[in-house]
């Protein structure tokens, strides 16, 4: 194996850029001309709009232009769409409300945009900003998705009655309370998924440009999928034609779901471009984009694990209330439907499963895809589910986790899945002789030695990546299908460069897609460009999200190079006078079957491009070829994640002492960077966990709106963790890749509460786990003892 | 409107700023230095981190005006006649960076840390890097990079070149 080649650690191509400060995001691209755009925001949760009066804000220093929803209808912009359609149970469509880019007549969430000031500077923005005078009709306002649907609480649609977008459901009713009836015993816990707010480090930004002379735009944003941002622009908001608009995603600093999303400030952007004449551009400053980026999770539920008389899982049962916020974001109803109630199997065979799932508004941020979309949700329910179980009926949760395995491939859960393959045993016994939970009782008594209390919690998780089969999700309501284009360009002297629909934010596709095309056709990485993150370069693309530039992104580039092969050897044929049958390419080297003819891989593009060598009318010149490739079925990494934990009996400081992650990725093109996301995705799961709480009090302000009130995870809350893989080679895409980017996140948060609660010895700890609710677990413990005495 | 010269990366500049300019504004902005980041408003991250007199500040909480006769080193000047940093170095070797953002920040702060206390252990770069957040890496490779890149800065070790 040659150091380039697929499964070796190359270093990354695009970190020279990175690392000595030529990186070009949106916010470091100025347009000559350009005038800063700032959004005057809601600072009610829920609020009518009476008068909006801009007379003394319109004649503040700098100031371009002022626009408010009243512009936006006039110029008959339409509203952000929600771009997959959810059935309640009766098969009713879903109840939306309109979603303008600026708010027209009311406000429904703190941030919410009510007008649009545009500038000669940012500081003139601000100070005219101020200046607009709104007279608010402030309505009470629900936030919590417990409360939205109670009676009389505060509407926030009209559209939807007591604020239920739909109520839908999945798997079979009737079965599953039977075999609940049935069961030996059952668990049952409440569970709140917790509102996240993504905070990628560059704040979104966009800058909107119009060019008179040819009547079009151009839109630089912080996407993690431009063709489907200019889609949605184009055809849905009628900003413009889809040819008469350039979406450009340069580099962007980080996404995690939150920059798949079109979001009102974009659109503002590229439409108020063209009405001042001038390019726009605004960047957030974190305040807004805690306020207004769309959150993740935010579930409350209950759920129930049915088990017969030999430690068997019987059955699952489970209600969900969902926190949309204020409006729909882009593929909000998706989340808690198709891409949570679906992997509510987990790696168990479960004969029944049933789950309904209740998506409300409320009056919040909306809540759309974080890192994992809706699988961190179902593996928290199902990995907490299971450890409980465990503890309940007296059985190691390992040995438990072994008895339930599915072990027999393709597997159909009872909610759509099918499991194509994978070795769940395998990865848990790697991860249990890793983390040596054999020794773990000598270290837990050491660690009650020192007054901590020290606990171990596994969550052997799923989740379905490569997203997804155009006709299977088509099926299940998405506006879109969900394939993935590549062109391969040959040039004449044999360098190759990559067109790719999938959009590289942090993943490193520079490096790991040139070293497929590197080990394809035999030449060096340095020798391959990958060119992303532009309308005008790449025709189309469905971009970056649920894990699905490997499987999807990459197996188009491969169908791409098999086609290119198949071209190349027609033309190494012709330059080496032999049958086209017998050119075998490897290496680099065309050559002839049973002789020492050769020719090199850049000596047949040239004699692709100059044509000398075969008849242009039975082969056509050059060297160029393009794949749609469309996935036969989602992929299902797996794997087992162990967090070891101690906790401070005096303080309720949780740390963790150990961690180990042992993940089934299928194969691995770069196992350097397949790790780094495991880290990312473990330090996500991790603050999920012990960290990160989104607090909104009752009239809908929120309280962390920035970094000194919500907890990131830093340096010294986290340990180095201890990644192992185990590899069942996906059947479902020609390079057997299942897909990487979301493990950590969806496997974390269980294993750390697992582990929390076998240190503390309840079940009832909420995320996150902050020093104050373990310490308060703690001191209600001793008194009971102490009372008990 | 104040003028303010400065030294930065070596060359001497000078500019009539707005008194309320940070620091990080007119290096982005008046110097078209992009390379320092902006990634919050209440000086916690880190990804604005230059280094002022030799010291690392976060220049999002500097006024440029504050700087006035100073020297100033960004991420730009930290390569030396195209010879790329140890500490660069050590950051692409152990691919210490995903999306790149936080990075000029991370470099920056981890080079002061060295020139503050030398070879640093594991515990002691977690500590220390409390002022700069990163949502990729996890941290993890970032330790390993200002491991690596302490042993090169102090010792002179060549951080192992990249294996392609
Ligand atoms: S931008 Fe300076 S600390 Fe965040
Ligand atoms: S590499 Fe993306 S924030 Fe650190």
């Amino acid at each position: 194996m040659t150091v380039t080649a697929i499964g070796a650690a190359v270093r990354r191509k695009e970190d020279h850029r990175f690392i000595t400060g030529k990186g070009q995001y949106t916010d470091d691209i100025n347009r000559p001309g350009q005038t800063h755009a700032y959004f005057l925001r809601s600072p009610h949760a829920h609020a009518n709009l009476k008068k909006i009066d801009l007379s003394k804000a319109k004649a503040m220093p700098g100031v371009v232009a002022i626009y408010t929803g009243d512009d936006v209808a006039a110029d008959k912009i339409g509203g952000l769409i929600c771009g997959w359609m959810i059935h309640s149970k009766d098969g009713t469509p879903m109840r939306a409300g309109p979603h303008p880019i600026l708010a027209q007549g009311k406000v429904r969430y703190v941030g919410d945009h009510v007008a649009v000031v545009i500038a000669e500077t940012l500081s003139q923005a601000k100070d005219a900003a101020e200046a607009i005078v709104v007279d608010y009709d402030v309505l009470p306002a629900v936030v919590e998705a417990g409360k939205a649907q109670a009676k009389g609480a505060p509407q926030v649609h009209t559209e939807a009655p007591a604020n239920t977008v739909y109520d839908w459901h999945i798997g079979d009713k009737a079965a599953t309370e039977a075999a609940f009836k049935a069961a030996k015993h059952v668990t049952k816990l409440d569970i709140v998924n917790n509102r996240l707010v993504p905070n990628a480090m560059e704040p979104r930004a966009a800058i909107g440009e119009y060019d008179a002379g040819n009547d079009a735009l151009t839109l630089h944003t912080t996407s993690q999928n431009p063709h489907v941002a200019r889609l949605v622009l184009s055809a849905f908001i009628g900003i413009a034609p889809e040819h008469k608009l350039r979406v450009i995603a340069p580099d962007v600093g980080g996404g995690f779901g939150s920059k798949i999303f079109i979001y009102a400030e974009e659109t503002v952007c590229v439409w108020a471009a063209r009405k001042c004449g001038r390019p726009v551009k605004w960047t957030a400053d974190r305040t807004e984009e805690f306020l207004c980026v769309a959150h993740g999770r935010d579930h409350v539920t209950r759920a129930e694990l049915a088990i017969d008389a030999d430690g068997k899982i019987t059955g699952l049962r489970a209600k969900t209330i969902a926190n949309m916020g204020a409006y729909l974001s882009t593929f909000a109803s998706s989340v808690p439907t198709y891409l949570y109630a679906t992997l509510l199997s987990g790696q168990y065979a479960i004969p029944n499963i049933y789950c309904e799932v209740d998506a409300v508004y409320t009056n919040t941020a909306p809540v759309d895809a974080y890192r994992g979309a809706g699988r961190p949700e179902a593996t928290f329910v199902v990995e907490r589910l299971v450890e409980t179980a465990a503890r309940e009926i007296g059985m190691d949760p390992a040995a438990f986790r072994r008895r339930n395995f599915i072990t027999k491939f393709p597997h159909q859960t009872p909610v759509i899945m099918t499991y194509d393959c994978g070795d769940y045993k395998a990865s848990l016994t790697k991860a249990m002789e890793m983390a040596d939970v054999k020794g773990f009782g000598k270290r837990r008594r050491e660690a009650a030695r020192r007054g901590k209390l020290r606990g171990l919690g596994y969550s052997t998780y799923i989740e379905a990546c490569g997203i997804a089969p155009s006709q299977a999700v088509g099926s299940l309501g998405a506006g879109v299908g969900l394939w993935e284009s590549a062109e391969v360009r040959v040039n004449p002297v044999g360098t190759v460069e990559i067109l790719t629909g999938s959009h590289s934010h942090g993943q490193g596709h520079e490096t790991t897609f040139a070293q497929l095309v590197s080990s394809r056709l035999g030449i060096s990485i340095d020798n391959v460009s990958i060119v992303h993150g532009d309308t005008d370069k790449v025709q189309f693309g469905m971009g970056t999200y649920g894990s699905r530039s490997g499987a999807v992104g990459m197996s188009a580039i491969s169908k791409a190079l098999d086609k290119i092969e198949a071209k190349a050897k027609k033309v190494a044929a012709h330059v080496l006078e032999a049958a086209e049958a017998d050119i075998d390419f490897k290496d680099g080297k065309f050559t002839v079957k049973g002789t020492d003819k050769a020719v090199d891989f850049g000596t047949v593009a040239l004699n692709a491009y100059i044509a000398h060598k075969f008849n242009p009318q039975e082969l056509e010149p050059g060297l160029k070829e393009g794949s749609f490739y469309d996935p036969t079925n989602f992929t299902f990494p797996a794997g087992c994640h162990i967090c070891e934990i101690e906790v401070d009996q005096e303080t309720g400081v949780a740390r963790i002492v150990k961690w180990t992650a042992v993940d089934d990725f299928g194969n691995v093109i770069n196992p350097m960077i397949v790790e780094g996301q495991v880290h990312g995705g473990i330090a996500q799961g991790v603050g999920q966990a012990l960290l990160e709480g989104t607090v909104y009090t009752a009239d809908g302000q929120l309280v962390t709106a920035s970094y000194m009130d919500y907890a990131m995870p830093r340096a010294h809350d986290l340990p180095s963790f201890e990644v192992g893989m185990t590899v069942t080679p996906c059947p479902s895409n020609p390079l057997g890749i299942k897909g990487c980017g979301e493990a950590g996140a969806i496997a974390a948060p269980a294993a750390v509460i697992n582990a929390l609660t076998d240190a503390l010895g309840t079940e009832d700890v909420p995320m996150p786990a902050t020093p104050l609710a373990l310490w308060s677990i703690i001191a209600k413990q001793s008194k009971a003892a102490i009372a008990a005495e | 409107m104040p003028t303010v010269t400065l030294t930065v990366n070596g060359r001497s500049v000078t500019a009539d700023v707005d008194s309320r300019t940070l620091l990080v504004q007119m290096l982005r902005e008046t110097l078209h230095l992009t390379g320092t980041h902006v990634g919050c408003d209440t000086s916690q991250c880190g990804a604005c981190v230059v280094h002022v007199d030799g010291k690392a500040v976060k220049s999002c909480t500097t006024l440029a005006v504050q700087c006035d006769g100073a020297s100033v080193v960004t991420i730009e000047g930290l390569a030396q006649d195209g010879k790329l940093h140890p500490m660069q170095e050590a950051f692409r070797e152990h691919h210490g960076l995903q999306c790149g953002f936080c990075t000029p920040g991370m470099i920056m702060s981890a080079v002061d840390i060295v020139n503050r206390k030398g070879i640093v252990d594991e515990a002691t770069i977690r500590e220390e890097l409390e002022g700069n957040i990163c949502r990729c890496t996890g941290y993890h490779n970032i330790v390993r990079a200002v491991e690596a890149g302490a042993k090169a800065m102090v010792s002179g070790t060549p951080v192992r070149q990249a294996a392609e």
